[in-house]
C-alpha cells in the first residue's frame, strides 16, 4: 500500500527503518532520571497497604479493625464491604468465549476468601511502614473451607465447588473438530501419544505493580500516575467501576518498569487505591511490595495437556489431538479473561504445518490460587512445546532426523495466503527460509559429530528445535468483539513547532521495548526530519491519540503505521507551504534531513524551521485563502486479517550433568520474521529478552503450591528467574516477510522468543539423555526432575 | 512510630543530616527522604540488586543496609555518579548497545559494572556474567549489559 504520491515508506530517502539508532529516551533512565509512578510525591499524599488473605478459601466471620483505626499515623481503614459501596464489581468474562463464565469479583473480599493474598482490608496512612504496622493489629476470624487446587480433581463430582451458583468448578471450555481425526490417526503407521506439564509461574516485573490515584473533589477529576500497558483501557475500567466521567481520567504512566502483559489486568488493589483515593479527596499511593506481587500479580501458565500425533512412515503428519486443562484462580482476570490462553492453544496447535485432522479440548477451572492471565507469549509455548515435541518423537519413532520431517510438512513459503489448520487466515509466512537461515546458523554436523565424542566420555549434550507461528497486531477480534473496552487501533499526532521541531503523541506505550525510539524513526523517515529533532509523546491519556497501548506484539505494527501516516500528512502540509513560499509545485519538492529540497536533484531549498516561523508568525506573507495546518493525527488498524501472523524457529543446544542434574545452555539460536525490521538492535534484544523468560519457564521459575493452596516459594530467593551468569549468548536471525496490510510492513516481535525457547529447550533435553531412554515433559526442567528420570535418586 | 535517630552523611559529596527511623533502610532513605529517585527497590530482601548503591566505596544492597549505618560515612548514588562524569563511558556503552529496556534494574546494574571494571580491568564475558549475576534484569536476556561492559573494558584498555 502505497501513499498517495505512490511513494511507499519504504522509498523515502534518508530513511532511519532498519537501523540501529540509539532509543532516545534511554539515556535518562542510564543516569537515574526516570520518571516511576513510585517516584511521585504529591502534596498530602497518603499510603495504602493490604491486609491479605492467609488462607487460600475461607469464610469472613469477622473483621476487628479499631486498634488499626487508632494506630499512629493512621487515616483511615476499609473493609470490603465499604468499597464495595463506591467501587462496583467486575466481571471478567468476554463475550466471544462462547459459554464462559466468572461470578462477580469485588476490589477486595467481601465475605469468602478465594485465595491466600487476596485483599481484604485496606489500611491508609501517613507511610506505608505506619500501613503495614497497623495491619499487624488487625484480626480477622475466618472459617477454612474445602479447597479446590488442583485442577486434575477440580472438576471431578466430589470436588469443592468455588461459587456456590455453579454447578462445578468449570470457567470455559473450547471443542475445535476439523476433519477425521479418529480415521487419520487408524490410517497412520506411527501414533504417539504424550503428556506435558507447565508450571504456574508470575511475570517478576523487576518494577512491581504501582499507583498513585489523586482525586480532586473541586474538579471531579481522578490523575493517575499508574504503572499499565494499557492507560486508555484503565480510564474506561475506572470510569465504569467509579461511576466517573471518562474524560475527567487522566493515566500518566511516564515510565513503565516491565510488564510482559502483567500490566494489562484489572487488580483489586489498584481499584482499591483509587476508591479510597475519591472517598478522601487525597492522593493515595500504592506499590506493591515483592512478597505480595507473588501473591497478588497474575500467574501465568499452569497446563496439562494430553498431545496425540499420527504420522505416516514417510513422515507425513495425518492428525494432531490436544486435551488441554489449565487452572486459574477463583475468578477470570478482568477484563480480557483469564480463557485467552487455552483459546490461543488451541487456535496454534501444529501452526507452522500442512495438516488435515485436528481435534482439541481446551478446559479452564477455577481454583483456590491466585488469579491467571495474560502473560508475555500467550499460549505459545504450550502449543509450540506440546507441538514440537509430539514432532520430535514421531520423527525419533520413524528413525527420521525431525527438521527432515518438519520441513517435509512446513506449510510452503509460497502457499500463502493459508489458514492454519484450526482456520485462522494467515497472510504470509517464511517457515522454509528462516529454517534454511537457522541451518545455516547452526553448526549442526559439527554438534552432532561431538555429541557422539562426548557421549563416550560421559558427557551429555542435546540439540533441539521448534517452529512456530506467532500472533501479532491483533485487530478488534481479539478483545472489542468480546465486548472489553479495549482498543484494537492505535493514533498518531505530529505537531511542527515554530522551529522546524516534531512533538509526536503515540497512544502506544513504552515498558522498555523500545515503542518511542520505533515511533520517532517511523516519523523521522515519513516526515523527512532528524531523530534529533523529534520529542516523542506516550503514556499519557489527555496528550496522546486514543488507542490500546502496548500488548501482544502490537505496538509497531499498529501504531508504527499510525505514525507513518501522520508523519505522511504532516510532510504534503510542509510541502504545501514550500511550494507557495517557493512558488512551486509542491509535488516537485521533497523533505529530506530537516530541508525542503527538489526532488529532481536534492538541493535544498529552505529549511523546515523557516515554514515554522513564516507559518506561525507571519501568515500575513501567505496567501489570504490559505490556512496551513501543521497538526496531523492519523489512526490505523489491520482490516484484512485479524492478526498478523509472524514465524519464528528456535534452536537450543545444552548439556546435562546426569550426576546432579543441572542443565547448561550452551547456545541458542532463533530466527525471527517479524515483517519490516524498523531498529535491528531492539528487535534482537527483543527476541533475546524472549528467549530468556522462556528459559525461565523451561528451567526455573515456578511457583510452588502445597495441597492447602498456600504458597511455598513466594520471595525472589526462592523462586528462581534467570540469571546473568547460566545464560548463553543468543544468535538471532531475520527473515523479512512484510505484512502488505500496511505501508510500514511490520509485524509484532516481542513475544516469539518466549513462544520458541520452551519447546527448543525440551527437545535438546531429551536428546541430550536419549542414552538413558527418558523423556521429560514437564516443565520447569529441575536438577531434581532429571535425576529422578534418569534413576539417579 | 519509634524515636528519629539523626543521621549525618555525605550523599553524592553533598553533607546531608536528617532525623530517620532506624528500621529505615538506606535505599529508602535515600528515595524518600532525599528523593534521589534513581536507586530501585525491586524485592527488599537483597536478591535483585536493583536498589545497589555505593556506601563507602563499596557497593552494597541499599535494602540490606540500614540509613543508620550509612551515619558518618559516604553514599553515592547514580545521580552523583552521573553527575561526576565518573561512568559517562559505561553509560555511553549502554546507550549504544541499548543495555536497558525498561530501566529497573539500569542503575543497580551500572553501579555493579562499574564496581567491576573497578576491581578487574579486563574480564572475560564469563567473569562479567557471574559479577552481575546478583543484579536481575527482566528485560534484556543480559546480552547487551555483558556486551556494553565488555565494550567499555576494552575502550578503557584502549583496545576499542
Amino acid at each position: 500500500m502505497a501513499g498517495s504520491n505512490g511513494l511507499s515508506i519504504h522509498d523515502r530517502p534518508n530513511s532511519y527503518i532498519g537501523r540501529s539508532v540509539p532509543r532516545p529516551n534511554l539515556s535518562r533512565l542510564l543516569k537515574g532520571r526516570g520518571s516511576y509512578a513510585d517516584d511521585v510525591k504529591l502534596p498530602r499524599m497518603l499510603h495504602v497497604a493490604f491486609l491479605r488473605s492467609s488462607l487460600a478459601h475461607a469464610e469472613i466471620i469477622k473483621i476487628e479493625t479499631d486498634k488499626a483505626s487508632a494506630a499512629s499515623g493512621v487515616v483511615a481503614v476499609f473493609t470490603g464491604k465499604e468499597l464495595a459501596e463506591v467501587c462496583s464489581p467486575w466481571v471478567g468474562v468476554v463475550t466471544h468465549l462462547e459459554g464462559m463464565r466468572s461470578p462477580p469479583q469485588d476490589v477486595l473480599a467481601v465475605d469468602r476468601v478465594r485465595w491466600q493474598g487476596e485483599p481484604v482490608v485496606a489500611v491508609v496512612a501517613q507511610a506505608r511502614a505506619l500501613a503495614e504496622d497497623a495491619i499487624e493489629l488487625i484480626e480477622v476470624k475466618y472459617k477454612e473451607l474445602p479447597l479446590a487446587v488442583n485442577m486434575k480433581t477440580a472438576l471431578d463430582a466430589d470436588a469443592e465447588v468455588i461459587h456456590k451458583d455453579y454447578e462445578n468448578n468449570l470457567c470455559w471450555e473450547r471443542n475445535v473438530n476439523v476433519g477425521d481425526v479418529k480415521s487419520a490417526f487408524a490410517e497412520a503407521d506411527v501414533v504417539i501419544e504424550e503428556e506435558f506439564q507447565f508450571g504456574r509461574h508470575t511475570g517478576v516485573t523487576l518494577e512491581s505493580r504501582s499507583i498513585v490515584a489523586d482525586y480532586d473533589p473541586g474538579e471531579e477529576m481522578l490523575t493517575l500516575y499508574q504503572s499499565t500497558q494499557a492507560p486508555h483501557m484503565m480510564q474506561a475500567l475506572f470510569a465504569k467501576h467509579l461511576q466517573l466521567e471518562e474524560h475527567k481520567i487522566r493515566i500518566i504512566c511516564r515510565d513503565v518498569g516491565g510488564a510482559f502483559g502483567l500490566k494489562a489486568h484489572a487488580y483489586g488493589d489498584e481499584f482499591a487505591t483509587v476508591a479510597i483515593s475519591k472517598i478522601l479527596g487525597r492522593p493515595v499511593k500504592f506499590v506493591a511490595d515483592r512478597m505480595e506481587s507473588f501473591l497478588a500479580d497474575i500467574h501465568a501458565r499452569d497446563h496439562v495437556v494430553k498431545g496425540k500425533i499420527g504420522v505416516s512412515k514417510a513422515g507425513k503428519i495425518l492428525a494432531i489431538e490436544i486435551d488441554d486443562l489449565t487452572g486459574i484462580g477463583p475468578y477470570s482476570v478482568y477484563p480480557r479473561s483469564s480463557g485467552m490462553e487455552v483459546n490461543q492453544i488451541c487456535n496454534l496447535t501444529g501452526g507452522p504445518y500442512k495438516f488435515e485432522n485436528y481435534k482439541a479440548r481446551g478446559r479452564v477451572v477455577f481454583l483456590n490460587k491466585p488469579p491467571m492471565c495474560q502473560y508475555r507469549a500467550v499460549g505459545h509455548p504450550i502449543a509450540i512445546t506440546v507441538t514440537e515435541g509430539l514432532v520430535e518423537m514421531a520423527a525419533s519413532a520413524i528413525d527420521m532426523e525431525s527438521m527432515e520431517m518438519r520441513k517435509l510438512n512446513m506449510v510452503a513459503d509460497d502457499d500463502y495466503p493459508n489458514k492454519t489448520v484450526s482456520g485462522i487466515p494467515v497472510e504470509n509466512l517464511s517457515h522454509q527460509a528462516s529454517t534454511d537461515k537457522l541451518m545455516e546458523m547452526v553448526n549442526y554436523d559439527e554438534i552432532r559429530d561431538e555429541q557422539k565424542k562426548l557421549r563416550q566420555e560421559g558427557i551429555f549434550r542435546g540439540v533441539g528445535f521448534a517452529a512456530l507461528i506467532e500472533v501479532t497486531n491483533p485487530g478488534p477480534a481479539f478483545y472489542g468483539v468480546g465486548g472489553a473496552p479495549i482498543s484494537a487501533q492505535d493514533g498518531c499526532s505530529v505537531k511542527l513547532d515554530a522551529k522546524g521541531n516534531l512533538i509526536v503523541g503515540t497512544s502506544i506505550t513504552e515498558q522498555g521495548q523500545g515503542a518511542e525510539s520505533v515511533i520517532s524513526q517511523v516519523v523521522a523517515t515519513a516526515v523527512g526530519i532528524t531523530p534529533d529533532k523529534i520529542k516523542v509523546i506516550s503514556g499519557d491519556t489527555e496528550n496522546t491519540p486514543y488507542g490500546g497501548g502496548t500488548w501482544a506484539s502490537r505496538g509497531t505494527g499498529i501504531g508504527g503505521e499510525a505514525a507513518a501516516k501522520a508523519g505522511k500528512v504532516i510532510r504534503d502540509s510542509i510541502l504545501d507551504v514550500a511550494g507557495i513560499l517557493l512558488q512551486n509545485e509542491p509535488s516537485t519538492l521533497d523533505i529530506q534531513n530537516n530541508q525542503v529540497v527538489n526532488k529532481s536533484d536534492g538541493a535544498e531549498r529552505m529549511s523546515v524551521a523557516e515554514i515554522g516561523r513564516v507559518v506561525y508568525y507571519r501568515g500575513d506573507t501567505l496567501p489570504k485563502d490559505f490556512q496551513a495546518e501543521m497538526m496531523a493525527v492519523q489512526h490505523y488498524f489491520p482490516k484484512s486479517y485479524p492478526f498478523a501472523f509472524t514465524n519464528s524457529v528456535h534452536c537450543s543446544h545444552l548439556e546435562v550433568d546426569v550426576n546432579t542434574g543441572f542443565i547448561k545452555l550452551l547456545k541458542h539460536w532463533a530466527v525471527e520474521d517479524c515483517g519490516t525490521v524498523i531498529n535491528p538492535q531492539n528487535v534482537d534484544d527483543q527476541v533475546r529478552g524472549g528467549v530468556v523468560q522462556g528459559i525461565g519457564g523451561a528451567l526455573y521459575e515456578e511457583c510452588i503450591y502445597n495441597d492447602q493452596g498456600q504458597l511455598l516459594n513466594g520471595n525472589l530467593a526462592d523462586y528462581l528467574v534467570p540469571m546473568s551468569a547460566e545464560l548463553p549468548d543468543i544468535v538471532v536471525g531475520h527473515v523479512e516477510s512484510k505484512t502488505f496490510e500496511s505501508d510500514l510492513g511490520a509485524k509484532g516481535a516481542g513475544e516469539a522468543g518466549t513462544a520458541g525457547a520452551p519447546g527448543a529447550i525440551m527437545n535438546a533435553l531429551n536428546d541430550a539423555l536419549m542414552p538413558f531412554d527418558v523423556r521429560l515433559t514437564r516443565q520447569p526442567f529441575t536438577p531434581q526432575k532429571v535425576l529422578e528420570a534418569i534413576g539417579k535418586i | 512510630m519509634s524515636k528519629l535517630v539523626q543521621v549525618t552523611t555525605s550523599v553524592n559529596g553533598e553533607n546531608v543530616s536528617r532525623g530517620v527511623e532506624p528500621r529505615t533502610n538506606l535505599v529508602d532513605f535515600v528515595r524518600y527522604d532525599l528523593e534521589l529517585t534513581g536507586s530501585h527497590v525491586g524485592c527488599e530482601h537483597g536478591v535483585c540488586g536493583a536498589c545497589t548503591i555505593r556506601l563507602n566505596g563499596n557497593i552494597v544492597r541499599g535494602c540490606l543496609v540500614l540509613a543508620v549505618q550509612a551515619d558518618g560515612g559516604t553514599v553515592e548514588t547514580i545521580e552523583g555518579l552521573s553527575e561526576s562524569g565518573k561512568i559517562s563511558d559505561l553509560q555511553d556503552s549502554f546507550l549504544s548497545r541499548n543495555a536497558g529496556q525498561c530501566g529497573s534494574c539500569t542503575p543497580g546494574m551500572l553501579l555493579t559494572a562499574d564496581a567491576l571494571l573497578e576491581e578487574n580491568k579486563k574480564p572475560t564475558r564469563t567473569e562479567i556474567r557471574e559479577y552481575i549475576s546478583g543484579n536481575y534484569c527482566r528485560c534484556t536476556g543480559y546480552e547487551a549489559i555483558v556486551d556494553a561492559i565488555e565494550t567499555t573494558s576494552k575502550k578503557r584498555q584502549g583496545e576499542g
